[in-house]
């Protein structure tokens, strides 16, 4: 079965089509990346999927649930995590309490007034667990506004993982970061789906990041789906070097 | 233990010492017992709506109105209903604390300018109900014709009526009651909820947290706490003013908070404290006292922008 279902989804603002009749299958496990030039729709097509604006037309999908008009919170509560293109994060609080803020929710304690020690216990080794994952384990007790891009990204990989997420919705990982943080970022993301076994969307600029972590890719164009295939079936692609490159070439 | 963990004890321990002592060190310095009482009822008032600015992140403008309702609720359960202050006092709470859920659940919606707009509006209607319906509630005058009873503990009672020091315990037991509550909601998973809905609403939607269920929840939990403190505040005057439900009265309660410190639990008290002790000694010389103040806040937010509380911390860390 496949985890993401996507079925001609269509976004229009007005006049302006944002994506237009785009469909899109996930299955279980796989790393699939959406790319395109900008403008192309991708963040649109995110945040269709993740609930964060509602489709004009089409249906979505999620572990063979239609979510359509689901609210994001209960998508969430379903398995479905996001990480944003600009880095969203609790800036004034330590990368302990960040992650915690997830774990708890995830344990159901968010309108709890009290939990008890044992309760406590689990959150804070789950917590660690997590921060393991993501290394951060050496930064715990530092404020995340003043860490360093790529640490915050990692953090709020972190906390995205802390939902135990089915589907983990990465936009622009690597947006903004120096190629030493691209690299650390990117290794990240290929343990959560080597060894983790997440199946991942992401959202990616960065070509060399696409064709070393993506099983498949979809291409957008102007809203629309230009082309989908394996890494090598797209750069052979002669509609998407056009996009590219431009219609001249 | 942490140096942070002893310095928060250390907090604790003055902020308790200064209040259990209040009676005692209040008198030699020019103050008296029941300006003392003041500043706690009208700190809890301050703690209330900083639950909701500081902690979740949401401007009400209308605070008063709950705070005011809760007065009144008290006034006419003494007058009418019962002889029991506890009860009186319980009876302020809830008019205030469930007329401020059903509200809250109109309000949550919007943000920012909108949602202060609109409490403003709200809270301004029960300012005009008490100015209006003067048969019930007094009109203009205010409500008059009850008084605090004394607490009948069965083999003995406490006069609370007639010694001031007896009632000041008396609130001060009160104000310890709430400010525990509301200390035990802000560390619990729903008070980091709480915080982290200030800190990144976004991201805390996509966390999983129902954004508007929470706010609507710690916006009810603030209304009770300032009903409560409105209750308190009909016990210390016997009396229940139209103006306690007025914006102005509000705005003041926002003043107290962000003076003192919004990003700290305490710093309301302390903001109360200078405005209810200014508010006796200037007005007491002019009558054009809250120009004073008015520029003291200005000062505050110029040059502290976290207020007195969190001027102190921070040089303090330096």
């Amino acid at each position: 079965m496949n985890v993401l279902e996507v079925r001609n989804a269509t976004k229009r603002f007005g006049s302006l089509v944002a994506v237009q009749d785009v469909s899109l299958s996930v299955p279980k496990g796989e790393l699939r990346a959406i790319i395109g030039p900008n403008g192309a729709g991708k963040t649109t097509f995110f945040n269709l999927i993740s609930g964060f604006l509602a489709p004009s037309a089409g249906t979505i999908e999620f572990d063979g649930r239609d979510i359509t008009l689901m609210p994001a919170h209960e998508r969430v509560a379903l398995g479905m995590a996001r990480t944003f293109q600009i880095t969203e994060i609790f800036p004034e609080l330590t990368v302990f309490e960040n992650v915690r803020v997830g774990t708890e929710v995830t344990a159901g304690y968010c309108l709890r007034p009290w939990i008890s020690r044992a309760q406590q216990n689990d959150i804070h080794s789950r917590v660690e667990e997590v921060l393991k994952l993501a290394g951060l384990e050496t930064k715990a007790d530092r404020l995340v506004g003043e860490l360093a891009h790529g640490d915050q990204r990692a953090a709020e990989i972190a906390m995205a993982l802390t939902l135990n997420p089915h589907l983990l919705l990465l936009d622009e990982p690597t947006a903004g970061m120096g190629d030493r943080e691209t690299f650390e970022i990117t290794k990240l993301i290929r343990r959560l789906h080597r060894d983790s076994k997440l199946t991942i969307v992401l959202i990616e600029h960065d070509m060399r990041v696409v064709f070393h972590l993506a099983d498949r890719i979809t291409v957008l164009d102007q809203g629309k789906l230009l082309a989908e295939g394996t890494p090598q079936e797209i750069a052979a692609n002669a509609a998407v070097q056009a996009a590219y490159l431009g219609k001249a070439a | 233990m942490s140096g942070e963990q002893m310095r928060k004890l250390v907090v604790l321990a003055v902020v308790w010492l200064a209040l259990l002592f209040a009676p005692y060190w209040m008198a030699p310095l020019g103050g008296y017992t029941a300006l003392a009482t003041r500043v706690l009822v009208l700190g809890l008032a301050a703690m209330s709506v900083n639950f909701l600015l500081g902690f979740t992140g949401v401007l009400s403008f209308g605070h008063a109105a709950y705070f005011g309702l809760g007065a009144y609720g008290t006034g006419l359960a003494l007058k009418f209903l019962t002889t029991s202050t506890p009860l009186s006092l319980v009876l302020g709470m809830l008019l205030g604390g469930v007329v401020g859920g059903l509200l809250g659940a109109l309000i949550v919606r919007r943000r920012g300018v909108y949602f202060a707009m609109v409490t403003i509006a709200f809270g301004q209607v029960f300012y005009y109900i008490a100015f209006q319906w003067s048969s019930l509630t007094g009109g203009d005058d205010g409500l008059r014709g009850f008084s605090r009873q004394p607490l009948e503990l069965g083999l003995f009672q406490i006069d609370i009526l007639s010694n001031t020091t007896y009632f000041y315990y008396f609130v001060l037991f009160c104000f310890a009651l709430a400010v525990g509550v509301m200390g035990v909601l802000l560390r619990s998973p729903f008070g980091r909820a709480m915080i982290a809905i200030r800190e990144n609403e976004r991201r805390a939607r996509f966390l999983g947290i129902a954004v508007e269920r929470h706010i609507w929840i710690a916006f009810t939990l603030s209304c009770f706490f300032i009903a409560f403190a409105g209750a308190l505040y009909a016990l210390v005057n016997n009396f229940a003013d139209p103006k306690g439900l007025h914006y102005s009265q509000s705005g003041d309660f926002v003043m107290m908070a962000v003076m003192g410190g919004m990003r700290s639990f305490w710093g309301p008290l302390l903001g109360a404290a200078v405005f209810v002790i200014l508010q006796d000694y200037l007005s007491s010389i002019t009558i054009n006292w809250m120009s004073f103040v008015g520029m003291l806040f200005v000062l505050v937010v110029l040059f502290f922008p976290r207020g007195l509380l969190g001027f102190i911390r921070r040089k303090r860390a330096a």
